[in-house]
């Protein structure tokens, strides 16, 4: 797993079937990174949930967050429809789980990303990340204590 | 280890004695059927520990998946400042299965409330703040979903079921 100190590796993801997102678009925003393994999870205990209900705080921060997990640009469409998601899911799924791998967060045997947050600043650089068993939703403190210490900077 | 932040202090709605060796905090929504779920089974742990429990509720409304979840957290507030949190509370959770947003005058009116003054109380912005504030503590204190539990500060890794096992395990 890429740990802090590591230029965050640039990608190319689709969020939607005809809108791609490059992370080095994002230069000069601080960006959320959230692998998770997949859509669909229970809903009070879902963590796309509570960072949906989070991004008055991440804006304040100027930070962007995405979701990155290897379903699909349709399947992301349908589980941001009906959690009402209000950020973009993006979908890592051709080649499979290569931005997740570049990340150093793909599990092999599963074939999903691994749960893994990773914070990263303006200049592009990862400034914190946090691996998280796969059964347990990290929450959202350790982003906001890593948005935090960058705005002290 | 998710640590409580802010600690229980005096803005906290309380229930139980203040002698009480175990705190436990519930993070919830009113809208959420998991807290729904917990509701009768903290009462039973409260039943069966009695003056050994303190209980702490705050409010973590998910607002985006749950519609009626900020309103119903802003209700009990309101209730709060005519001393009846928990009355509200209650009557919340127990009338879960048909909560609509004109329910809470109907209970407002139950409970005893004076109506009036709680439709203008829920209006205020104070009651706005001390919800935002819960929720922020939520946020802060490691909650990645409802109810989470915190007993003696801790974060508890399970429901009101493993948290009953739990007690009833560590006071035998």
């Amino acid at each position: 797993m890429l740990e802090k100190g590591v230029k965050a590796p640039n990608f190319e993801l689709n969020a939607t079937p005809d809108q791609k997102i490059k992370l080095k678009d994002f230069l000069g925003k601080n960006v959320i990174l959230a692998f998770y393994p997949a859509d669909w999870s229970p809903v009070c205990s879902d963590q796309m949930a509570l960072y949906n209900e989070m991004l008055k705080y991440f804006t304040k921060h100027d930070a962007q967050i995405f979701g990155v997990s290897v379903d699909s640009v349709w399947c992301h469409l349908a589980f941001e429809k009906d959690r009402k998601l209000h950020f973009p899911l993006l979908a890592d799924f051709e080649p499979k789980g290569a931005v997740s791998k570049a990340y150093g967060v793909y599990d092999e045997k599963l074939g999903e990303s691994k749960r893994a947050l990773f914070v990263i600043d303006k200049e592009g650089k990862i400034v914190w990340s946090y691996l998280s068993p796969t059964a347990v939703n990290p929450g959202a403190d350790g982003i906001l204590e890593a948005l935090e210490a960058l705005d002290k900077k | 280890m998710s640590t409580l932040k802010p600690e229980v202090n005096s803005k906290d709605h309380v229930q139980g004695s203040d002698s009480a060796s175990i705190t436990i905090v519930e993070f919830g929504d009113y809208q959420c059927p998991y807290c729904g779920d917990a509701y009768p089974i903290i009462k039973e742990i409260q039943d069966a520990f009695g003056n050994q429990i303190k209980f702490v509720f705050r409010n973590f409304p998910l607002q985006k998946s749950h519609e009626l979840a900020y309103p119903a957290a802003i209700a009990a507030e309101a209730a709060a400042l005519q001393d009846k949190f928990w009355e509200m509370h209650d009557a919340i959770y127990e009338n879960q299965y048909r909560l609509t947003d004109q329910l809470f005058n109907e209970l407002a009116e139950k409970i005893g409330l004076n109506t009036e003054q709680f439709q203008e109380d829920s209006l205020s912005d104070e009651i706005k703040q001390k919800v935002e504030d819960d929720f922020e503590s939520g946020v802060r204190s490691g909650v990645n979903g409802t109810p989470s539990f915190y007993v003696n500060g801790t974060k508890f890794d399970g429901g009101a079921t493993d948290l009953y096992q739990m007690l009833k395990e560590s006071t035998e």
